[in-house]
Parts: C-alpha cells; structure tokens; sequence
C-alpha cells in the first residue's frame, strides 16, 4: 500500500506550484506553472486570478502524475501564498472584477498619501506602517476605480479576498456554495484586521470605507475550511498561511527567539514572538505567526521588497546573465565589490526605513568597474539588506540574533550565502529540502486532520543541510557597512511626491 | 568513410542561413531559403531550438542564431548545474542518510559545486569550491571513467598516494574505471581518507553528454557493508537522482 501525502498549493509571485509530501516532510512531486506578470504603468504590477486558478487545476494533477498517486491517496491539502495581493470577484459568476493587484504594485501611494492623517491609528489597530505593500489600499483603490463594484460589494454581489480565499472558495465549489473564508496570517497584512483580537475592525474599515459585506470570515491556519469540488474531490482543505509566515512554520521555528529569512522575488524575515504581540520601533512589522488552536503565535517580520527580483533585473532587463544562476559565476570574476554598491529601492525601501519616496541606485561608479563589480554589489545588496534587518530585530528585541535558518531559491548560490554570514557575523543554516514555504502549509493542513499529531513532531523533521560560518574581516565589515549606509541615504528623496 | 548524415547538413545550412541573415527569420523564409517542406524544416529548427543552439523571439517567434553557439567552448555552468541539481541531491542526501557531493573536472582535479551535509545534525564543513585528486574520489574516477575527454589522460596524472588504499598505479586505475563504465558508477573505499568511502554516478545533459558527477560520501562499512560491494539500494537511489538530474538538465 502507498503511504498516503499532504499536498501543498504553493500560490506565488511567479508560479504556482502544487507539492506532496509524506510523513517525515519529505517532496515526492511536484507540478508548477508560471502565470503572466502585467505591467501596464509604471509602478503597476498585476495578475490574472483566473489564469492563476486554472493553473491549479493543472498543476493538482501534474504533481500526482509525478508521485504516482491518485486523488484518493491525498489526506489533505494546505495553501500557502504571496501575500497582500488583493482579488475581487464576482460570487454569481465566478469571474474577477478586475486584474489582481500584487505586493509590488505602488499605484496605491496616492490613497496611502491621502490617508496620512490617519496613520497613527492604522497602525496602532493593524500593527502595519502606513504604505502601499498591504491590500486595504488597494481595496479602496479598486471600489473607487472599478465601475459599479462597490455597489455589487454593498449588495453583497462582489467578494474580496486575498489569494488564498480566492482559491480555497474555487476549491470548495466556487459559485456553487464555494467556502469565503481568509486566515489570521493572511488577514494580519491587509491592513483591516485588529491585531489584538483577530477580527476585522469597523475603525479600519471606516477609514478605509469598505463595505464589511465583501470580507472573507476570519479562520485560524490549521483548520477544515471546507471539501474540494472537482479537484481532489473530497479532500478537506486544512490549511492556509501566508507564505513568509508558512516558512516560518516550514522551517520549524515553534519556539520564540527563533528565525528564518526566505529568499525569493524579496526575502521575509521572520521572528516568532511567541504568545507576546511584539512592537517594534525600528521599522519592523508585528504580524501573526500563525494560530494552531486558540492562541496565537506572533512575529516580528522584516521585509525587503527587492532580492531575487534584482538578479532577474540583471538577467531580463539588463541581459548581463542568460540565467539567475549565473549570477554567481559573473560575480567570482572579481575578487570585491570595487567600491560599486546598488540600492535596489524599486518601488521605495521596506523594512526597515519605510521610505516610498526611494529610488534604485547604483553608486561608486569608476572606470575601474566592470561587470563582475556590478554582480557582486547585486548579491551584496541582499546581504546588506538583511543586515539591517537583522540589526533592528536586535534592537527591538534586546536578544542578539545568534543563528540565521534560511530558504528559498536563492539558498543555491553559495556565494551569496558565505556573504550573508560574513555580514551578519552569525552561522547561516539551510535545511535539507529548501521547500519551507510549501512545507509549511502541508504541517498546517496535516496538523488540522491528525496526520502529524503534534509540532514537537514536526521538528524532527528538520535537518541541517548546509551552514556557513562567519569569515570575515571586522574591520572589513564595518567599512563596507557604513559604504552600504551611505548609499541607502543616495536613495531617498528619488520619486517625486504625490502631491 | 560513410555517408554523410542529411539531417545534420541540412541543420548546419539552418544555422548558416541564420548567420548570414540581418534579422531575424520565420519558419516560412527558412523553409523557402532551404527549398525544404515547412515541416522538415520545423522538425531541425525545432530541435536546434531545444539544444540552444538556435533562439526564438518571444513576441514575433521569429528565429536567430542562440546564444548556445558562444558558449561551445565553455560547456555547463557550474551554478546551473548546482541549481538543477539542488532539491535531487537533498532528497538524495535525505532518503540515504548521507553526505551528498556534485563535482566537475576543473584543472586536473574535480572541484566540488555544491554539497549537502550528512542529515544527522552531526558538525560538518561546507566544502563547496574545495578540489579534490580524481584518482582518489569517487566524483574523480567518475569523471576520469565517464568524461575522459574533459580530464587529463591517465598517463598524465600524478598519482599522489593519500592513504594506504589509494591506487597509485595506472593500469589498476584502468582496470578499476573499465569495471565502472560496465556497472554505471564508480567507488572509493578509503582511498582518500581512511575510513571514508564513496560512490559516484555520472550526470548526463542532452545527448548524453557527461557534465558532472552525483557522489554520496560516509564511512566505508555504512556504504558497502562487509561484502565490500556497495548496497544496492544505495547504488539504486544514486543511480535515480542522476538519472533525476540529467533529464531536467535536456528539458
């Protein structure tokens, strides 16, 4: 008999992708396609929801041609996805209202602007810094801009959700009696819900006039939101996090003071807190870890906007490498930075400077600097992006970060790695299986039906696969850290303002 | 002599047409220069396509002449290779309980690109970047046994002797390679460290062209038991996560 998995929908920036996993966490397929990046502005960045839907109509399959199993072997399912990225569809017939606007769309820095004078109490109610990355924004964007939905949203005709309520109400039947349901992680980011009690707030939603009508029902992240129509008919699905917070949960770090940074289009750094809803006065963002049960675990999140995507900047827009990969043989071409340092402020600075008002830039230029110098202040500025991360964590929490687990695509280049321990001055650690994201929505789901009784199981699950120690100069790390501080100020002030 | 081989010439007038041309082409005109059918045609640019020897323009799907064709001389991206190579060598590492390396002959030696620690929480080293002899690993004699013509000559090698196991004489080594090419993989029993062992599967890209080598490493009795020969479950599992490898190397 094969042993039944927990299949992973891993809804991306990028793809999405659907992974099974068994008992003792290990992937024995996968399917993954990539979806259409809209760009129509500048500062605008969209998806198509229901071409991301229909990608995992094919991907459910594709993953268990690859495992050689059938439906009947999943027991579960759980959902992880990029966050913040804000849907609005059409209950009667299925059909999104309007292109889904992502994490990375600044339009909305004119509504964030215009609600200056209510930033105090957003973020005394939501815990999140007044700024365009979250969905409420957006939300109000849209009812003002889409024609007649936010009279289908009083009517109760249009939903909203962010991307793991529009799949799980596809999944549990879609228009005909499809779940509207969201999670606390998801739910934490869209900058409506009230941190401290877990629901969605009649302040927030006043300030940012959204109709209550059109929200999902909040739910905790191991839980049986409903049965799969269709798709893996039958199968519960038991899971949803956001998809920093599933790495969070992926990578193990159930106790407070532990820490993981993913590496992706951005990288997301996350410390659980524990039962303590933490604050921060150095730029970094509370949120919910994740709700197993009654009582919530929190977190304390840095977020860089611009890591991975930067690579892609170089092999796309500029052509400098034919793959992401080879950004790594490019930068071995040099021995140093030569003095160039880039500032990959592309739609303004995140954790922990706040700064929309940022622009990229490439300082240090001489003609000494080549194309090795311009590769290696690529993969720098991801170190040094988590660096300051890093150092505010520390502030905030008064505890040193003494070890960094880390994830993601970007775990392979083993260069970049070396630099982020050299950086930091801590060991850098990888797990076996750098699938923390979809790893993590697979404990949730199994954890909801019992597949996995307990978390203290699940961390047996995780191990070492490679760490890289410190080696740096100090003297060397304090120069080139006050380099890179120095071209952070180089970056501010770039954008015009709004008004 | 035999004959000549008609698809191949007619691929090579392919990439000639597309060389000589200030822009780049449709099917319909390469056909047409080619005075073959539309479907022959497609067939050759499709392929040439596939082995990135010819690239396609994504808005027009109009060809040109692919980047590939630079990079003849240089062979696979040792990054490349370590980001297709990645989640197999961690399964690989996860279902056998050990050290998992991927090496590539560099200068007379193998160097290793990437390696995965023994899953034991045990206090490792990451060793990428660190060369290793080729007659004294089993990445080495994997490469010496299955990419002969990416590494020195036997002849040519210094035969450094590292333990009292190392085989430091050339027709042994032969003999031991020849073996290897048979069975598929190569092996090392304390040859380099005492105590320590090896296997190793070569990884084959498109055409069956050898760009690397997938080793486990751990202690000697672990992998080959009393028997001496290595367990075949582990040759299974190395065996698969090569073959794994290589086929999202072609694709």
């Amino acid at each position: 008999m094969t042993e039944r998995v927990i299949a992973a929908i891993d809804q991306g920036t990028g793809s999405t992708r659907c992974l099974l996993f068994n008992h003792s966490g290990r992937m024995l397929g996968v399917g993954q396609r990539e979806h259409r990046q809209f760009h129509s502005r500048p500062g605008y960045a969209e998806h198509d929801a229901a071409e991301i839907w229909r990608n995992v109509l094919r991907v459910v399959p594709e993953a268990l041609r690859a495992a050689g199993l059938t439906p009947a072997d999943i027991v579960a399912v759980g959902i992880a996805n990029q966050r913040e990225t804000t849907v609005v569809w059409d209950r009667h017939t299925g059909r999104p209202l309007a292109k889904a606007i992502t994490w990375q769309d600044t339009r909305t820095a004119g509504v964030v602007a215009d609600l200056a004078h209510a930033a105090p109490e957003i973020t005394a109610v939501s815990g999140l810094p007044m700024a365009s990355y979250f969905a409420a924004p957006r939300l109000h964007w849209l009812l003002d801009e889409v024609t007649g939905l936010r009279a289908a949203a009083v009517a109760g005709d249009a939903l909203f959700g962010t991307m793991e309520s529009w799949l799980i109400w596809n999944l549990t039947g879609g228009v005909n009696g499809g779940r509207h349901v969201t999670d606390v992680t998801n739910a934490s980011r869209t900058m409506l819900m009230d941190l401290t009690t877990l629901s969605w707030s009649d302040k927030l939603l006043e300030i940012f006039d959204i109709p209550r009508r059109m929200l999902p029902e909040i739910r905790g992240n191991a839980e049986t939101y409903g049965t799969c129509v269709g798709v893996l008919p039958g199968v519960p699905v038991a899971g949803a996090l956001g998809d920093q917070q599933a790495a969070l949960v992926g990578q193990a770090c159930f106790s407070p003071g532990e820490i993981k940074c993913t590496y992706g289009t951005g990288a997301f750094l996350l410390m659980n807190t524990g039962a303590i809803l933490p604050s921060s006065t150095h730029g970094l963002i509370p949120t919910v870890g994740y709700l197993f049960g009654d009582a919530p675990v929190y977190a304390l999140e840095g977020a860089i906007a611009v890591t991975g995507s930067l690579v892609q900047w170089l092999r796309d827009s500029l052509g400098m490498i034919p793959t992401a990969a080879q950004i790594e043989t490019l930068a071995s071409t040099v021995p140093d930075n030569g003095g160039c340092y880039i500032v990959p402020a592309f739609s303004g600075l995140y954790s922990p400077h706040w700064h929309p008002d940022a622009r990229g830039v490439m300082v240090g230029l001489t003609s000494f600097i080549g194309r090795g110098h311009v590769a290696r202040a690529v993969l720098e500025a991801t170190g040094w992006q988590t660096r300051e991360v890093v150092e505010a964590m520390n502030a905030d929490s008064g505890v040193p970060v003494e070890r960094l687990k880390v994830d993601g695509g970007m775990t392979a280049n083993n260069l970049l790695m070396q630099f982020i321990a050299d950086v930091l001055d801590v060991p850098v650690e990888r797990p076996l299986g750098s699938e923390a994201v979809s790893l993590g929505a697979a404990y949730a789901a199994g954890l909801a039906v019992g597949y996995w009784p307990e978390i203290e199981v699940l961390r047996a699950n995780w191990h070492r696969a490679a760490v890289w120690e410190p080696a740096m100069d100090p003297a060397v790390r304090i120069r080139e850290r006050e380099n890179w501080g120095r071209a952070v100020d180089r970056s501010y002030g770039w954008a015009p303002p709004e008004h | 002599m035999p004959g000549t081989i008609q698809s191949i010439e007619r691929a090579a007038a392919v990439l000639r047409v597309l060389g000589a041309a200030d822009r780049s082409l449709g099917l319909h005109e390469l056909a047409t220069a080619l005075n073959l059918p539309r479907p022959t045609t497609h067939g050759i640019v499709r392929t040439l396509y596939a082995v990135g020897l010819v690239d396609q323009e994504a808005e027009s799907t109009r060809y040109l002449l692919g980047a590939g064709l630079l990079r003849l001389h240089r062979g696979i991206d040792r990054h490349d290779l370590r980001a297709a190579a990645m989640n197999w060598a961690d399964a690989l590492a996860g279902s056998t309980g050990f050290e998992v390396v991927l090496g590539v002959s560099d200068h007379r030696a193998v160097q290793l690109v990437h390696h995965v620690f023994r899953p034991d929480g045990s206090p490792q080293q990451v060793r990428t970047g660190l060369a290793l002899p080729l007659h004294a690993t089993a990445v080495g004699k994997c490469l010496l046994a299955f990419a002969p013509t990416a590494t020195p000559p036997l002849g040519e090698l210094a035969l450094a002797q590292w333990t009292g196991s190392t085989c430091t004489d050339t027709a042994t080594l032969d003999e031991h390679l020849t073996v290897a090419r048979q069975r598929g993989w190569t092996t090392s029993v304390g040859e380099y460290e005492s105590g320590t062992g090896g296997a190793a599967a070569p990884l084959r890209s498109g055409g069956g062209l050898v760009v690397g080598a997938l080793g486990i490493l751990g202690p000697t009795e672990e992998l080959f038991g009393s028997s001496g020969r290595l367990r075949p479950r582990l040759a299974d599992e190395l065996l698969a996560a090569a073959g794994a490898i290589g086929h999202g190397l072609s694709t």
